[in-house]
Formats: C-alpha cells, structure tokens, sequence
C-alpha cells in the first residue's frame, strides 16, 4: 500500500535541487509537492489572512498557509491531512477531508451524547429567567436573532450599515447587542467568526444592553 | 466414550473444569450434565437458541451476543440480525426448562415456569414484545443487563417492572431506547424493594422523579444508581439524601448554580454518601460544580469523565489531585498531556485509563499526544488496561511504556489518523507496538493503529501468544501479514480487519484456524467473492457471510468472483435462520 507521506529530505539531496523545491513560497513547511500541487503556492497577505479565517480558496485540499514567513522547520514528514490538522490550529474550520466511515472508532452513543451540547442558554439583562437554544438547529446568524426575537418578543432586529445587528426593545428604545461567551471563557460579540465555528465555539449566549458593551473586543476589519 | 460413564462421574470429572471455555466446549459434547447455577454464554448464531435450552433446561444465567464489535462503529447494517426474541422465546416456551424450574423452584420463588434468573444481552435487537415475554414467564427473575442493544422502548421497561417480582438489577449501558414517556419507574409495584442496581443513564427522555426517589427509598440494598440526564441537581440530593449507602453513582445533569442554596444541598448530600466508590455521569457538568465531589474524591476508585467536556485543564487537575485512590479512569483528551502527569504522580493504583477523543472531525484544542502516555506509564505501574486516543505516537514511547508496564492485558491505540508515522522518525509503529506484544505477556487483546507494515504482524505472530481478540485498520502490506497473526496466535478468537491488503491468499491459506477462533471479520480488504466461496466449500461447517450493502447485485445475478466484498465468517454449528437481503450465506 503506498504510504501517503512527503519525499524524504534524503531524496531530494540525491536528485538535486528542483525548481519547486527552491521556489520561495509562503506555505506550510514541507507543503505538499506531490503531483498535482497548486501552481499558486505564492499568496499575497490578504489571501493569506482570508484563509486563515477560513474560506477556502485555491487550494483544493482546502488547506492553506497561516504561518507568516517561509517555511522553515520541519523536514516535510507530513502527510496532507496533517497539513491540514495545522492550519486548523490556527483558529480554521476543520478542512473538508473526506470522512472515512466508522473512522476513528468511536460508538455512535458517545458521538451523539457528545454532540448535543449545541444546546446553550440565552440570557437577556434585566429578564427574570433565562431560555435554551439549539444551535444546530439554525443555519447562520440570521436565523438565530430571527429565533431570539421571537424568544424574547419585545424585541426588533435593528440593521446597521456597517452589518453590526442589534435587537431593540421598542417600548423603551433599548438596545440590546447579542454576546456570546465561547470556550475559554472571553465575551465575545455575535456574529465575527463564521457560523460554524460559533456553534462549535459558544457556552452561553447574553443580550447585553449597548451602554455596557463597550468593553467587548473590536470587530476585525472586514 | 463419555456416554459410558455414569453421570455422577462425568459431573466429578467437570468439578475439574474451572475455566469458562473449557467448561463450554466441553457441555457443547455432554448432554444434560451442566449444574445448575451454570453460567452460559453464547454467539447469537453460533447455536440454535432451542438447542441451548433443551440442553441446558436448568440454566440460570444466560449471556448472548450479537452483531460483531465492529458493527459500534457503522460498519454493519443495520438489519443484520442480532435477534434477541428467539433466545427469550426458546428459554420462556421450553417445556425441559419449565419442568426444571418446577423441580428446583426457590423458596419463596415461582413454582414452575422457566428458571431463568439473569439475562446479559450485548449488540442485540430487543423489541418491547420480548421483554414482555420475558417478565411474564421467568418468574424468579433477577437482572437484566443490555449493552449496546436497541429495538425497545420504555414500555418495555415497565413491563419488566411491572412483572418481574424479585428485580435486583436493571443495568441498561449505551443501548438505544425510544422513548415513550416516564411512567415505567411508577410500574415499580410497593411491593419491589428488592433493587441492588438500577441503571437507566442512557434513557434519553424526561422521567417520574417522584416515582423514582420513592423507589429508592423503599430499596435499602440499592448499591448502584445510573441517573439520566433529565435528573437536576436538586433530585439528586434528595436521592442521595434516601440512599447514602450508595457504592456506585451516576448522576444526572451536574449543573447548578454554585452560589445557590441547591448546590450547598448537594454538598451535604454526596458528603453523607461515605461508600461511595465510583462516579460518573456529569451531564451538562460546569466546572464550577465539581467542589461539590471533593469530600468523597479520596475514596472513590472509579471516576468517569467522559461526557464532561466542560471540564478541562486545570479543573480537571485539580479535582484529579484528590482522587489518589483511582483504579479506574475514563477521561476526554482534553485533560491533556499536563492532565495525564497529573494523574501519573496522583494515582498510584491505576489500573484502567481510557481517553476518548473530545473533537472528532475538527483539530481541537488540547489533545494528547504520546507524552501523556509515557508519564503514566511511569507514575502507575499496575497499569493494565488501556485506550488510548490520541494524535501522535512514537516508537520511543511505546518502547517505553512496554519497559514500564509489562502487564497489559488490554492495551487499545487509536492513532487518530489512519496510517500516521512515529513523527519524529518517519517510520512505522511496528517496533512499537513489538515492544509491548514482547513484554506484555499476559496480552488479550490489542488494537493497532498508525503506520504499520507486515513485520508488526511478524512481533504478533511471535510473541502474542494469549493474545485472544485483535483489530487492525489501515495496516499491512500483503497477505503475509494476517498469516502471520493466523499462524502464530495459539489462543485467537476474534480477528477484525478493515481496510488492509490482505487478499483470498491470506483468507485460504490456514482455514483450519477459523475452527479454533470465534469469528473473523474482513472489511474493504482485498477478499473477492471466489474467496469467500472457496472458503465456503473449503469449511463447510464455518458461516460464511457476504455482505453487501448494494442489495441490488444480489438481484442482477451473481457478481464476478473477483468482486471484492465486505464479508464476516463466523464460526457456527447450527445455521442462521431468517437472513436480511443483503447478507448472502456461502
């Protein structure tokens, strides 16, 4: 069976130095030559950036770069999906490997016990008792302030122009601006990180009146 | 030659045979001279179920199990077989079994009717019809034990409340049941008060609390409680508060508010519960709740945590610092490399460590790798069973934890991706994994994982000689390598291969092997349907099963024989039965 891993570092001193292999590129160290590799290996900045956050551009293994600088480091004994299991440590979704069936071997009772906890409490300042939303259940975060409107039915979604979302209490002209707290504990703003990541990401959601949500961290520029 | 002895000599002669299997394949000969208090175990197609019960009328106690091990992961579909209503029916309808119940009736017991007291089932279909049978007609019933079963709902359940008179134990593990409300906990009559174990944590919905905290109060020998997660905090402590001489708890969802009054409660409530051995459940567990556990953490010997994935890092150490006394621990990875020191300088008298994976698809967060391995097998030399998933794996390490821990007996490794080399070498894992099949030698079962070529299989063949059950995924280079592991493991009885180049050469090779082991199970090999049949032809009295879960080249007439299959063999005397339509039978 053939063994999915890089040239060694051995092979390449034997045959010399090939163009692809002085070619300076940004990208992961020891990033994948096999045949078939992305022409594009140069990225500007943006892109880079872009693809940290997770779209996936041009390359077709939905991997990319994230590290600034060359390459350095290693000695390429990675395969691809190592390659990609690196870029998803910088904060990336997960990219699209193909799922292999029954792999790793773990009961379908302990997946599913562990995948409900999609399950998250929403909180609104100045309400008596707090509600239970699903997280799953919803496709992006329209859907979700859609619920929460509903929810908590005083409320309207106000739009602004610079895509920030509010709920607005119209009796009162409060605003309120949905937060969420994510795994490690910091209170972050709805709505900057892609969907999928929030859902994986978000313990608890709080409706926090604007005057005190000053203090959350800026939106990154879009 | 045994016919020719009187039977109180032959039953002298099995006073000898203390193992379990002996004492098996030796009643599988003898008719009728099995005593009574006989434990049977049985494949679910390896003998007739009318068979067994004609045979061994007075039996009290009976395991069957069903679909193979790899059917937990997806593997098989989901109409395979499995059935458990044959099994129950053959033991309720048997007229030997109803007379040797009457003959031998307990005090006290039923007069009449089956004897049946215990009934384990793993991987099997179960429906609410035969639990319903089962209530009614074994009337000394005791326990009932389903792991990994499905097909019922909680009606069954109330019927086995509602009938069984001298219930001692319900232990439900991991099964799927529908749920069809609450009521089955008030099916308990006044009149049971006899309950040593009740386990129904994997009931997924709400039940009777009520109901429940009058059960427990009624049951003074109630050693071990499993709650789902439908139970709160504040029913907890009011169980707890009517059964404080709980050995084994499972709690419900463990999350409240730790600066309310019910979170004091709880405190006082577990704080009472001096024999508590074991833990687990955790549901919804926050972080901020786990003070409430410290007062009895110095007793307990088993500790589950793994459907907690709240609880992480330095919460999880630090309630690990006060559990010295663990023999068992089941964790998520996210207790980390740094979790997993810990536990090596705490836990002095580990025994059993299983680390599940916290995040299946995506990278995660803190994982392990194989440092946390070698620190506990530095730190809790009684080590000697394990799972283990993790990231990585080194030769190195494994070589090390084989000089540590030279007495595993269950040592599983899942390398999260399939065909990952030692990182710091690039090479196969085979002196790895040679290392701990070299000095465990009281090894019974072994899970291989990472990069591994035919010599892995060479150390196998070599020096795992108890070796009794092995699973292989991704790993291999030709047909050598399962002939090696055919050829060399004296005592196999399970061998599970997916995904692996091992072809009709290595299937054929040494068929009498399969007469010795108890099933094989080939998955995305390289085994073509002109295999299986040769085998077929080869060992007639082995079961020879093709499945193929495209059901419509059955009906297009036979595929070549060099279509490869999925396919299990399994060992069997008696044949199947009914079969679904995409299990061919050779």
């Amino acid at each position: 069976m053939s063994i999915e891993t890089e040239r060694s570092s051995t092979e390449s001193e034997v045959s010399g130095l090939d163009y692809e292999e002085t070619a300076l590129t940004l990208g992961l160290p020891g990033g994948a030559r096999a045949a078939g590799s992305d022409p594009e290996r140069k990225r500007g900045f943006s892109q880079t950036v872009d693809l940290a956050l997770g779209t996936s551009r041009n390359d077709p293994r939905g991997g990319g770069s994230g590290r600034g600088g060359g390459g350095g480091g290693s000695s390429g004994d990675r395969s691809d999906e190592s390659l990609d299991r690196e870029v998803s440590r910088s904060e990336k979704p997960p990219a699209p490997k193909a799922r292999v069936v029954g792999w790793p071997p773990v009961r379908s009772y302990r997946k599913n016990a562990l995948k409900s906890c999609t399950f998250v409490k929403v909180a609104v300042d100045g309400a008596p008792y707090l509600r239970k939303v699903d997280l799953e259940v919803y496709g992006g975060y329209e859907q979700l302030l859609s619920a929460l409107q509903e929810m908590f039915s005083c409320f309207t979604i106000r739009n602004y122009p610079n895509e920030e979302r509010k709920l607005v209490d119209p009796v009162n002209g409060t605003e309120y601006v949905p937060t969420y707290e994510d795994k490690d504990g910091d209170w972050m703003l709805v709505g900057d990180v892609p969907w999928k990541m929030f859902v994986e990401s978000c313990k608890r959601i709080r409706l926090m009146k604007s005057s005190e949500a000053i203090n959350l961290a800026p939106r990154a520029p879009r | 030659m045994m016919t020719y002895f009187p039977e109180e000599v032959v039953e002298h002669i099995f006073g000898f045979l203390t193992a379990h299997c002996d004492r098996n394949a030796a009643s599988l000969v003898v008719q009728g001279v099995v005593p009574p208090a006989a434990r049977l175990r049985r494949n679910c197609y390896a003998v007739r179920p009318e068979r067994v019960a004609a045979r061994f009328p007075a039996v009290r106690s009976l395991t069957v199990k069903g679909k193979p091990h790899f059917a937990d992961f997806n593997l098989v579909p989901p109409d395979w077989g499995g059935l458990a209503a044959p099994w129950i029916e053959a033991f309720a309808s048997s007229p030997t079994a109803a007379a040797a119940g009457g003959r031998g009736g307990r005090a006290g017991g039923g007069g009449g009717g089956a004897p049946l007291e215990e009934l384990r089932m793993k991987r099997m279909v179960v429906s609410d019809e035969c639990l319903e049978t089962l209530a009614r007609s074994f009337p000394n019933f005791r326990a009932l034990v389903l792991i990994s079963c499905e097909g019922f709902s909680t009606h069954g359940l109330a019927a086995v409340a509602t009938h069984c008179r001298h219930l001692r134990e319900i232990d439900l593990q991991e099964n799927e049941i529908e749920d069809r409300g609450p009521q089955w906990l008030s099916c308990f009559p006044e009149s049971c008060t006899s309950l040593m174990s009740l386990n129904f944590a994997c009931l997924k919905g709400e039940i009777n609390v009520a109901a429940l905290e009058r059960l427990v109060s009624r049951c003074p020998n109630l050693r071990s409680l499993r709650l789902n997660r439908a139970v709160s905090v504040e029913a907890l402590s009011r169980i707890l508060m009517k059964a404080p001489q709980l050995v084994d708890l499972g709690t419900g969802s463990f999350w409240v508010d730790h600066r309310s009054e019910a979170f004091h409660r709880l405190i006082s409530a577990i704080e009472r519960c001096k024999s508590l051995r074991s833990l687990s459940g955790f549901w919804d567990a926050s972080p901020l709740c786990l003070p409430a556990i410290y007062p009895i953490c110095s007793n307990l010997t088993g500790l589950n945590l793994s459907y907690a994935p709240a609880i992480q890092g330095s919460d999880l150490i630090k309630l690990i610092r006060h559990c010295w006394k663990l023999q068992r621990l089941w964790v998520l990875d996210c207790i980390g490399d740094k979790g997993l020191a810990i536990v090596a300088s705490t836990c002095k008298e580990l025994q059993e460590l299983r680390v599940f994976p916290s995040d299946i698809y995506g990278a995660g967060s803190a994982t392990v790798t194989e440092e946390g391995l070698v620190a506990v097998s530095f730190g809790c030399p009684k080590l000697h069973s394990l799972l283990y998933f993790c990231h990585q794996m080194t030769n190195a390490a494994l070589i090390t934890v084989a000089n540590n821990c030279p007495n595993f007996t269950r040592f599983r490794l899942c390398i999260l991706e399939p065909k990952k080399a030692d990182p710091l070498t690039n090479q196969p894992l085979d002196e790895g994994f040679g290392a701990i099949v070299r000095s465990s030698k009281g090894l019974r079962r072994l899970s291989l994982s990472g990069l591994l070529t035919d010599q892995v299989f060479m150390y196998i063949g070599m020096y795992a000689k108890k070796l009794e059950m092995l699973s292989i995924a991704f790993a291999g280079d030709s047909d050598k390598g399962m002939l090696y592991v055919l050829n060399g493991c004296k005592n196999l009885r399970k061998l599970e291969i997916r995904d692996c180049p091992f072809g009709d050469g290595a299937l054929l090779e040494n068929v009498a092997k399969y007469e010795t082991m108890r099933s094989l199970w080939m998955s995305s090999c390289d085994v073509t349907l002109g295999g299986c049949r040769a085998l077929a032809a080869k060992m007639p009295m082995l079961n020879v099963e093709v499945i193929n879960e495209r059901t419509k080249a059955k009906s297009r007439g036979s595929p070549s024989d060099f279509h490869k299959v999925e396919k299990c063999v399994y060992r069997t005397i008696a044949g199947r039965g009914t079969t679904p339509r995409f299990v061919w039978i050779l």
